[in-house]
């Protein structure tokens, strides 16, 4: 079946449009305005005489161009999204209609606190309830995100450390199931990375890390572990690691980026985890991907509780406060401030309705239904795929490419065939420990039908590979989309980061 | 003296005391299309194992190891702006750095061609 071609290159009711810059009409104007009475000059000379490079339009279509835009996007709210590592979960409308409410989308973060003491209220039971889910004694509630969160808690590390006068300890062990922003963060801390490898199950080397901390220990601060780990396995033998690192006199980080997966049904302080960040976007539904700004408050154990950056809410006899200057009072040992104003309020407020709405044992379904989807798409999956570990996994689930070897298609082409399907791929190539990695989290949110859709496309495909004689046909997909395979090599190396006007020089030239 | 190997995947080529290094043709095919490599500066002490280099494809970015201590004496100023030559012509114009060896008994005892034959043997299972 050959696809008709249009006089308009449009297809269907997709239209092709140019850049906003490219639809300029000189002149063309959302507002008429009348034309000013005669006033004098008073510019000096300096009045504008050229163009400032605004395209002229209507608005009709400004708000045409922008509404196409906005559908050639894909995101949660239009389908599947099972995009490993990055939890795109559904996020709830009643979040955004209580973050809408006037008391919390007008305070502004200097008002007096005497009244904004609801606003102060909020902060501070969701901060209750992070504490309650995690069992820690202290959370600092302005992080911007999950990295951000990480930095927070290496830094009250650091801080601690420095408080012992043990500045010495310069290094940071991480594992490499660990995420990637792990390293990225101890080292924009100052500290230099070790990579601790793997074992066969895709889990921390026990005895590496013992290997590493005996070689360097009263030089480690700190050891980051991601758990559950970035191959969607829970780290079984996280107590025994917690032991390792305090006997060596360094402190514990887990990166909680997965807490979705096990909010409810573990609390991390039992595991001897010295801080941890949680992504509330991921775990408590809050939008990201473009959605909005994240919001990565960081847990902390006693031991480092009294280094969190300011500003924090403090609850007293005479209501709430914010503790607001390091050095004084409450904040005597805070390291600083990481953050402008209080930190994402507008993210706390959705975060917290999705944690009432839920309730703890709500939130404790949505760990055990993340998991249980994760371990029927594997489980379907594996007829054909081959995966990358022994299951069961936790909220994602990782193949490698053995499935492929020797029918030329590759773990890329799979992916780009799965958007003709209708599907986000998934996450491909990562983590890097697996090769020709597929890690998809289907989330809770998803139907079993949904699942079913998905895993039978996929299954398709394999087969289809499998079969042989097919590889032209998946070198050249997508074929369905609005643009087809795009030249990824060429866009890293030759970037084209702006529009710029087609040179002034180029059309007199070619009318000489 | 002939090429050596480290299980990182980068190749050594010794002249006296001074060592080229580069990623083997195994890499760069599991890398893919290579779009960003940072070379370092001459004059940067480098340890076996440590990060010498950068290099980044469609797909990872990885580090470049040193396979032994030493120091920078050059890096390729071509790799920059023409990250391709590492696809093309990884070990030949695609390497990455030449260092003054410490120690050239410590690039003997790298893998020789045999044995990253065998390596790779073994990888691919």
């Amino acid at each position: 079946m050959t696809k008709p071609t249009t006089a308009s290159g449009n297809r269907g009711l997709q239209l092709e449009q140019g850049l906003i810059f490219e639809q300029d009409t000189p002149g063309a104007t959302a507002v008429d305005l009348p034309a000013l009475p005669h006033t004098r000059d008073r510019l000096g000379g300096m009045k504008n005489t050229k163009r400032i490079g605004l395209p002229g339009m209507s608005e009709p279509e400004v708000v045409r161009h922008y509404t196409r835009l906005s559908q050639k996007n894909y995101s949660i709210d239009s389908g599947f999204y099972p995009l490993g590592s990055c939890t795109m979960k559904h996020n709830p409308r009643l979040n955004e209609k209580m973050a809408r409410l006037p008391g919390f989308a007008d305070v502004h973060p200097f008002q007096p606190v005497s009244t904004i003491q609801g606003a102060l209220e909020l902060i501070d039971t969701t901060a209750h309830w992070l504490k309650a889910l995690t069992g820690m004694p202290a959370v600092a509630m302005s992080p911007a995100a999950g990295a951000h969160g990480e930095l927070c808690g290496l830094m009250c590390i650091k801080a601690a450390h420095i408080a012992k006068n043990q500045g010495n300890r310069t290094i940071v062990l991480v594992p490499e199931s660990a995420h990637g922003t792990n390293p990225a963060t101890a080292a924009l801390c100052g500290y230099s990375v070790e990579s601790i490898p793997a074992n066969s199950e895709g889990r921390v080397d026990l005895a590496a890390l013992k290997a590493a901390l005996e070689r360097s220990g009263s030089n480690v601060a700190a050891v980051m572990i991601t758990n559950p780990n970035t191959c969607g396995l829970f780290e079984r033998e996280c107590i025994q690691v917690a032991d390792m690192v305090h006997a060596a006199g360094a402190y514990f980080y887990m990166d909680g980026a997965n807490f979705n997966a096990i909010v409810g049904r573990l609390r991390i302080g039992d595991l001897g985890v010295d801080a941890m960040h949680i992504n509330l976007h991921k775990t408590f539904s809050t939008p990201h991907g473009g959605g909005g700004p994240g919001a990565g408050p960081t847990v902390l154990s006693a031991a480092l509780a009294a280094f969190a950056p300011v500003p924090f809410v403090v609850h007293d006899a005479q209501g709430y406060s914010v503790e607001e200057q390091a050095g004084f009072g409450a904040a005597k040992d805070s390291f600083g401030r990481m953050k402008g104003y209080h930190g994402q309020f507008g993210v706390f407020v959705r975060a917290l309705s999705y944690m009432l709405a839920m309730g703890s044992d709500g939130l404790k379904q949505a760990s055990g239904d993340a998991v249980l989807n994760a371990n029927y798409l594997m489980a379907r999956l594996s007829t054909e795929l081959t995966p990358a570990f022994p299951g069961p996994c936790m909220h994602e689930c990782v193949f490698d490419d053995r499935f492929l070897k020797g029918t030329g298609v590759t773990t890329l082409d799979i992916a780009k065939a799965l958007i003709d399907e209708g599907v986000h791929p998934p996450t491909m190539y990562f983590p890097l420990v697996v090769h020709g990695a597929l890690l998809m989290e289907p989330t809770e949110t998803e139907s079993k039908a949904t699942l079913d859709q998905f895993v039978d496309s996929l299954l398709h495909l394999a087969r289809k590979a499998k079969a042989g004689g097919a590889e032209a046909e998946f070198k050249s997909a997508p074929q369905l989309s609005p643009r087809r395979r795009l030249d990824e090599t060429k866009a890293a190396r030759k970037p084209v980061l702006r529009w710029t006007p087609p040179a002034a020089g180029a059309a007199s030239q070619a009318a000489e | 003296m002939s090429i050596r190997y480290t299980k990182d995947h980068e190749w050594v080529l010794l002249d006296g005391k001074i060592a080229t290094v580069g990623i083997t043709q195994y890499a760069q095919g599991q890398l893919g299309d290579i779009v960003f490599v940072e070379v370092p500066a001459a004059g940067k002490a480098l340890t076996a194992g440590g990060e010498a280099a950068v290099v980044e494809s469609v797909k990872a970015a990885s580090e470049v190891y040193a396979p032994v201590a030493g120091t920078v004496k050059e890096g390729n100023a071509a790799l920059p702006d023409a990250p391709e030559t590492v696809n093309q012509d990884p070990q030949g114009k695609g390497w990455f750095f030449r260092m003054e060896v410490a120690n050239p008994a410590d690039v003997e005892a790298l893998m020789d061609q045999t044995a990253y034959d065998k390596y790779l043997q073994e990888l691919a299972g």
